[in-house]
């Protein structure tokens, strides 16, 4: 395929795997566990930038009734997008809720600290007497 | 339209609807009798809809009566009225097992709200089994995979936060795969009805887009499904979720799973595609095989008896991917049966350990000893449990495992004999140990303490379940081998 079509004709499939990847090191390299949600956040957006791109028509006006418009783009995976936002807003949300119990709980939200905080509570278990089995 | 025209719609609108309706009430008895008697409308709407299937054939509802393919479509045949069955019959029987075990595992002032948040998980699992609209499809699992998260976290060890939020940040790149592969499909066929996409499928079937479509959804479903090695999030969500949600989640959320990669794979592309032209065996099979063989054998090891099932959980997953690998009408519905009895098995079993926590207050192996004296009502049926997992005869378990053999013998596959009864052995290990310091272990405590009748009336309505579809399989399997003919025999629809 030739080179500019492949880089400038695919530029918005190009940026949504650029954020995806992006957005997937982020929840895998780092330890704060905010910093995973706004990873996973990454993640999603890029799939919202793919959905769209796919439903724009060459030429085609805003999926939104007008007079003298003859061409539309593709409303539907706009529509689809709007529903996987409101998901990714409710996921964030419970992600959320979730980090402020586990720093009440357990006073730090460092994925690295609270691992260790856990190590040290198995490691105090296993001086009671074990299971005999 | 009468009452029963709108069953599909209604057995997903009752537990949705009930869910705000325990908020309102504001009160826990009046909660859990809602939640009851939501969950036992559904069970029972879910049953007249299997009898409607059974003898109209396939039931197509248009939502707000937009027809399909540009309206959303519920579609229930054989295959979902099966799934949909045992998910609504678990969860109902759960539900009446959940008023002691919630009452001494979650603070009284959170009640209500974990009753309204189940209500909600089981709308979406209800709306994942009935839909017939791959968007729809998304959309309800995310609705129940949400209120998972909310519903592990409520567990009373802390680490069931840090369980939920790992469960939170796999399951939701799971589900966004499954969006982008739900996103290919849609741009090279224009649909997202699951009958229409099947039509337009084959066409297209040989393009780089679609194999990257069927890729990113089975990773996806994969991951829902805990197919090994995705499955790293099972055992601490079930280990440290409350006794209810364990023995909710464990029977209905990864057969729902499988359920949807069943629709993918041969109802979306068909068989013929997939195995033949794709190869999705080649992975599906090897990573079965050592789901099965590996987690079994970390079972072994465990010594909290919630972690232990749920390893055994993932083994038994692996048991019927190995069924759905097989590709052949003996192996599906090995895998379809498979799905049924392990629900009730693994029910069964939960429930067991949640009478064990109600009394004991800890499932771990070495407060247990002794147990099967103290808790006799209790530790029988889950005996009962336990040999179905086994696969003794005359239980539910001997059936799927037998028709597994089977239908790889047919295919004369002997390594896959070989993974099914070492699977087995292992199994037998792991088991052997929980009943060994069950049953012969001196106890340090003298005195019976059996659950109440609360507890013990739901467990051993399962526990019987058992024993009866091991003798009686005229339902289990023939609903199993129907619907698996129907999903092979033909390409699409």
């Amino acid at each position: 395929m030739d080179l500019m079509v492949l880089l400038a004709g695919l530029f918005n499939y190009w940026v949504a795997i650029v954020l995806m990847m992006s957005g997937f090191y982020v929840v895998i390299a780092r330890g704060n566990l905010v910093k995973k949600l706004v990873g996973l956040g990454l993640f999603q957006a890029s799939v919202f930038i793919l959905y769209i791109s796919i439903g724009k028509v060459q030429g085609g006006h805003a999926p939104i009734l007008g007079a003298l418009i003859e061409r539309y783009s593709n409303p539907l995976p706009q529509v689809l997008i709007l529903t996987a936002i409101v998901v990714g807003v409710a996921t964030t949300a419970v992600g959320l809720a979730l980090i402020v119990r586990i720093r009440a709980a357990y006073g730090t939200v460092e994925e690295a600290q609270i691992l260790a905080q856990e190590r040290a509570e198995d490691a105090a278990q296993a001086e009671h007497p074990d299971d005999p089995a | 339209m009468t009452a029963l025209q709108q069953l599909p719609v209604l057995v997903v609108l009752v537990p949705l609807l009930a869910a705000p309706l325990c908020v309102l009430l504001d009160r826990r008895r009046l909660a859990w009798l809602v939640a009851l008697a939501a969950g036992s409308s559904c069970a029972l709407l879910a049953l007249l809809l299997q009898r409607q299937v059974q003898l109209g054939g396939p039931i197509s509802y248009a939502l707000g009566g937009w027809p399909p393919p540009w309206g959303i479509e519920y579609r229930i045949d054989r295959l979902n009225s099966y799934v949909l069955l045992v998910v609504t019959g678990v969860a109902a029987l759960v539900l009446a097992f959940a008023r002691h075990s919630v009452d001494r595992e979650i603070a009284p002032e959170r009640q209500v709200s974990f009753y309204a948040v189940l209500l909600l998980a089981l709308a979406g699992l209800v709306g994942i089994c009935v839909t017939g609209d791959a968007f729809n499809l998304f959309v309800f699992l995310e609705i129940s995979s949400l209120a998972s998260y909310g519903l592990i976290s409520l567990g009373r060890d802390r680490r069931a936060l840090t369980a939920a939020f790992q469960y939170l940040v796999m399951g939701t790149i799971g589900a966004t795969f499954i969006l982008i592969g739900i996103g290919l499909l849609y741009l090279m066929t224009g649909t997202l009805n699951l009958a229409h996409l099947a039509e337009l499928l084959p066409a297209v079937a040989e393009t780089r887009t679609v194999r990257a479509g069927l890729a990113f959804l089975t990773v996806g479903i994969g991951l829902k499904l805990a197919l090994f090695p995705l499955h790293l999030w099972l055992p601490n969500a079930y280990a440290y979720a409350p006794s209810v949600v364990s023995a909710l989640l464990a029977a209905s959320a990864t057969k729902v799973a499988l359920y949807a990669l069943i629709r993918v794979l041969f109802t979306l592309f068909g068989a013929a595609l997939v195995f033949d032209t794709l190869g999705v065996q080649q992975i599906l099979l090897p990573l079965a095989a050592l789901g099965v063989l590996a987690c079994s054998t970390v079972a072994i090891f465990q010594r909290d008896l919630k972690r232990l099932l749920a390893y055994s959980s993932v083994a038994q997953v692996g048991y019927m991917l190995l069924g759905v690998g097989l590709g052949s009408v003996g192996g599906l519905a090995a895998a379809l049966n498979h799905l049924f009895n392990h629900a009730l098995m693994k029910g069964a079993l939960f429930m067991a350990l949640g009478a064990v926590c109600y009394r004991l207050g800890s499932v771990q192996l070495r407060d247990l000893a002794g147990i099967g004296r103290r808790m006799p009502w209790t530790m029988a049926a889950f005996l009962i449990a336990a040999l179905s997992l086994l696969g003794v005869p005359l239980t539910a378990g001997f059936v799927s495992k037998w028709l597994l053999l089977q239908a790889a013998l047919e295919r004369g596959w002997w390594w896959m004999v070989a993974v099914l009864v070492g699977g087995s052995l292992l199994a037998l290990v792991y088991v052997g140990r929980v009943i060994e310091v069950a049953y012969l272990r001196p106890s340090p405590v003298a005195g019976r303490c059996e659950a109440p009748p609360g507890l013990l009336l739901p467990l051993w309505v399962l526990a019987l379940a058992n024993l009866w579809f091991g003798v009686d399989t005229s339902f289990s399997v023939g609903a199993a081998v129907a619907a698996a003919t129907a999903l092979l025999g033909s390409a699409g629809t």
